[in-house]
């Protein structure tokens, strides 16, 4: 057999299987300029769409008077909520149980906020008519600030005036949306009145945008002939924006066919369906012309998905050996005008019950409050699961704090508390099953790659130079060890609008041996045409360059709900392989029906059938393929597909060790990251390249939220953010190289073993450069500064501990 | 609206004729005149470089600039640099070296790779990531698009040594 032993390896190399870093099939159309956006699609006898928005944060609208703008040649029709009401459309469903309006009805809650929506030839006439919509508003007080609007007699929300019960129980307050609890107040609040010690911090995770190249858009087309509506646009869950379609305008499902084309990144914003996309639909059926929507980026920043926007209180209690007992977390979340938070139904405040992070503490609570305030709906996973990077950066500032309040090392009091190998599956306080890891194998290859004891010293001894007046750079260690919770999920507990969590994938295989397999998701730069196939190629034994990937399509996709919180590998990465597998044990009855022997007596051997004991008799899966649309074979159905729609029996849990060390300039507040030393741990890993690639991005939009990205706003509710002049994405200057390394950990349960690895770097990475910050300014006594860690902010926390004194 | 203008450039060695609004922007005139579509919008204030052609021999970014500005120019964009058959060297290396994700800022950071490349043949890293700081890219944290585009460099310079 050993002479078979390079042969089968040979042949294993060509399918570009799994463990591959095979390059992207993806490459060839996007590095010509041949990708097809939605703003790249143009239909013939296309309108523009452009909104009126309000530029004030509340207010009333008295009037809209659309005369100028129908007037000015090439204007088609103006919509207003007036025009949408006898449709039922000017409101619409939130992922989150609420309602939002489409357009404004009577008044307005946000800046930004849709008031009417133009239609012209072209959208320079479009822009022109926008400017000619009179608009009279009369403001209201308008509240910014979460705790104030809990306290304001002022109703933001007039709508819901009187309901005490609102989706996710009773409202204690107008303005008030929900209270989401988890855990043991009792047992947790005792555990920590009688500990040994106690740390206790109050943090404000601010509000920021995913803000991918791309913004989001539209192009609805309405048939009238045959009643068909198509959508392209830039949705993330295609499957689910068709459901939504047909149960808010009443068209049959079947009538609609939506379609993701190519989509520039997405990051979260693009899971929500946003007033564009209807506006675009009932503006097509209205004019009976195909209309585009595609938003500015100033229109983006302001008014579609914003991200994070937590205050955070934490309390945190360890015995004097530092062994944590107790977690207590309380949390009140500014979700803006509307709760239009895309979480799974039962989760309204995500996973942020997660927020025990990697360590193992017996006793936790987490309580949530959701609150209308007069800025942007929105609360999308902005590159993590559900609120996971919320729990993250509260657990790992909450262990820095208590590393203060004891006098410990951080990285010395995060091992004593990881849960341990053999503790998996480990039960969490809030309620999580996690299902494997090996976080100290992780975070001491960590250690020692970075010498961590050797930056501790040098550390100390810039301290000791500073002091001495040597130098005026101080240097961070920030660290990081974080477990995510993935692969939304168990349709149990996990829905979207009551859609189960599954995901789906179908396979065909031709006739000579290629094959084209359609997901429920959709890629936004992910690179699924290249992954997926590799896994599928493992499976069933075809090569990967054989293999067409499609999504996005749901005329021709099984139904799936689509692409966000890393759930495409785990879930239908799951798919895929369970459909390989399928396709695997019909060609097993083919190759022994050919093979004239009984299906147990055959094996699979990479690329083919084997009988048992004699590897010289044969049939390759490309024969086996021909021979599905050739051969009569009793008892089965000609042709080779396959359908698999899975629900996974739980989430997975990638997890990662992380440490930043950085430079930082106590005079001009400029930190310089120096060196970046990233391991993940994402379980079986598909494409290494792609994963590399993955984490580098992710880290990069990690680095622009903790140094300087968000959306802020000043007290009258005006975007101070709205433009990237004033919106911080990084550039190629300002971001450094990062080293990346790994640990393979499979997910017990996934097919596979794959975890899911795009958000692992964002979720890590955030309170990673946050700690670097903080550890510089450690031996000066600081204990917890709000990000972004701009140069301004950098300077004034220099300033404030009288390091420029 | 305004009057149309007669605007006549030179698209990817291609004389190209049509009427346009003078206030429309080239980019828009690209795209939606001509139907050429690899450059994209990405932010309206010319932060992003989305948008990036080469216009008599410059990266500009076309969403700043009227099309009335262009007029009579001539533009390479990334439909230009390179064919199926006959890749630029720069669309190989960002393939083999996995410098694009999502591609919408691809078009754009490609273009202006090769007009860096040819004022400065022999970049250093800093020099490239300075070079392309006009370019947002939001999936690839740039590493391997520096990474890329000194790869591009070295084979450019070892087909030329070899040719000399």
């Amino acid at each position: 057999m050993n002479d078979m032993t390079p042969e089968r390896d040979e042949r294993a190399a060509n399918l570009k299987g799994l463990g591959c870093s095979r390059k992207r099939v993806e490459d060839a159309r996007f590095t010509q300029g041949k990708g097809n956006y939605v703003d790249d699609i143009k239909l013939p006898g296309m309108l523009h769409g452009d909104f009126v928005r309000s530029p004030y944060a509340h207010a009333r609208v008295v009037s809209v008077d659309k005369e100028a703008a129908l007037a000015l040649p090439g204007v088609v029709a103006v919509l207003t909520a007036e025009d949408l009401a006898p449709l039922g459309l000017h409101w619409m469903p939130t992922l989150a149980g609420d309602k939002q309006m489409v357009l404004a009805d009577g008044k307005v809650l946000f800046q930004g906020q849709e008031v009417a929506f133009v239609v012209a030839e072209d959208r320079y006439i479009a822009a022109d008519a926008v400017e000619l919509v009179e608009v009279e508003y009369e403001e209201l007080p308008v509240l910014t600030d979460p705790f104030e609007a809990l306290k304001s007699d002022v109703v933001l929300r007039e709508d819901l005036a009187g309901q005490t019960e609102g989706a996710h129980g009773p409202r204690k307050h107008h303005n008030h949306i929900f209270t989401w609890e988890q855990g043991d107040e009792t047992g947790t609040n005792q555990v920590i009145d009688n500990a040994d010690v106690v740390a206790t911090e109050s943090m404000y995770y601010h509000r920021t945008h995913p803000c991918p190249l791309e913004t989001c858009g539209a192009v609805a087309s309405m048939d009238a002939v045959n009643g068909k509506l198509t959508i392209y646009g830039t949705f993330q869950a295609p499957h689910a924006v068709r459901t939504v379609v047909s149960l808010i305008s009443g068209i049959e499902e079947h009538n609609i066919r939506v379609v993701s084309p190519d989509i520039g990144g997405g990051f979260g914003n693009k899971v929500g369906v946003y007033p564009g996309y209807v506006c675009s639909v009932v503006a097509s059926i209205v004019t009976g012309r195909p209309v585009k929507w595609v938003e500015d980026r100033m229109e983006n920043l302001m008014s579609t998905a914003f991200a994070r926007d937590y205050w955070m209180t934490g309390k945190i209690s360890a015995t004097k050996e530092g062994k944590i007992t107790g977690l207590h977390c309380q949390v009140t979340a500014d979700h803006g005008g509307f709760d239009a938070c895309a979480d799974p139904t039962k989760f309204p405040a995500g996973f942020m019950n997660i927020c025990t992070g990697s360590y193992d503490i017996p006793t936790a609570y987490l309580s949530v409050d959701g609150v209308y305030t007069n800025k942007a709906p929105g609360g999308v996973s902005y590159r993590c699961s559900f609120r996971v990077t919320e729990a993250v950066y509260f657990i790992e500032r909450m262990i820095e704090v208590l590393a203060i309040e004891m006098d410990m090392d951080a990285a010395d009091l995060r091992r004593i508390n990881f849960i341990k190998k053999e503790q998996f599956p480990y039960q969490s306080a809030l309620g999580w099953e996690y299902d494997s890891g090996d976080y100290h194998r992780a975070w001491d290859k960590v250690m020692e790659a970075v010498d961590y004891k050797g930056l501790r010293k040098e550390q100390a001894e810039r301290v000791e130079a500073f002091k001495r007046g040597e130098t005026r750079t101080l240097m961070g260690i920030g660290l990081c060890h974080f477990t995510e919770i993935v692969g939304a999920g168990p349709v149990k507990n996990c829905d979207i609008l009551g859609l189960g969590m599954f995901d789906s994938c179908e396979i065909r295989i031709h006739p000579t041996g290629s094959a084209i397999a359609r997901l429920g998701t959709i890629s936004q730069g992910q690179g699924h045409a290249t992954t997926f196939a590799q896994i599928l190629a493992t499976e069933i034994g075809l090569p990967a360059d054989s293999i067409t990937i499609e999504e996005g399509d749901t005329d021709t996709a099984p139904y799936g709900l689509g692409t966000y919180g890393s759930r495409s590998t785990p879930v239908a990465g799951a798919a895929t392989a369970m459909a390989g597998r399928k396709i695997r044990a019909k060609a097993q009855m083919i190759a022994a029906y050919l093979l004239e022997v009984h299906d147990n007596d055959v094996e699979f051997d990479v690329d083919r059938f084997v009988v048992k004991g004699a590897p010289e008799r044969f049939k390759t899966m490309k024969e086996i393929a021909f021979a599905s649309y050739n051969q009569a074979i009793p008892g089965l159905e000609p042709g080779l597909e396959a359908v698999s729609y899975y629900d996974p029996p739980n989430m997975t849990y990638p997890f990662g060790a992380y440490v930043c060390v950085m430079d930082i300039d106590v005079d001009t507040g400029v930190p310089e990251v120096r060196r970046f030393y990233a391991l993940d741990d994402c379980g079986t890993r598909i494409n290494p390249m792609i994963i590399e690639g993955q984490i580098h991005g992710g880290l990069t939009e990690a680095l622009a939220v903790a140094l300087g990205q968000e959306i802020a706003y000043d007290e009258q509710g005006n975007v101070k953010t709205g433009t990237l002049m004033d919106f911080f994405l990084p550039t190629a200057w300002e971001v450094p190289n990062y080293e990346t390394d790994h640990t393979v950990t499979p997910s017990p349960h996934h097919p596979i073993g794959a975890k899911g690895v795009g958000e692992s770097p964002h979720v890590g990475g955030v309170p990673c450069f946050s700690n670097a910050v903080h550890d510089a300014f450690r031996p000066f006594g600081l204990r917890q500064t709000n990000m972004p860690h701009d140069h301004w902010r950098i300077w004034q926390t220099a300033n404030r501990l009288g390091l420029h004194d | 609206m305004t009057d149309k203008m007669h605007v006549k450039l030179k698209v990817n060695g291609e004389n190209r004729e049509f009427l346009a609004e003078p206030r429309e922007l080239l980019i828009y005139a690209l795209r939606e005149h001509l139907n050429i579509t690899g450059p994209h919008v990405g932010c309206d204030t010319s932060h992003c470089g989305a948008c990036t052609v080469t216009l008599n021999g410059k990266s500009v970014k076309s969403c700043t600039m009227f099309v009335a500005q262009a007029n009579g120019a001539e533009i390479t964009t990334i439909e230009g640099l390179g064919n199926p058959a006959a890749l630029h060297v720069l669309q190989e290396n960002f393939r083999e070296h996995h410098g694009l994700q999502c591609g919408f800022c691809t078009p754009g950071m490609i273009t202006r790779a090769a007009k860096l490349l040819e004022e400065n043949p022999n970049p250093t890293e800093a020099e490239v990531r300075f070079g392309i700081a006009g370019n947002i890219c939001r999936c690839t944290g740039y590493q391997n698009i520096v990474k890329s585009i000194l790869a591009a460099a070295d084979e450019m310079n070892a087909a030329k040594e070899a040719a000399q």
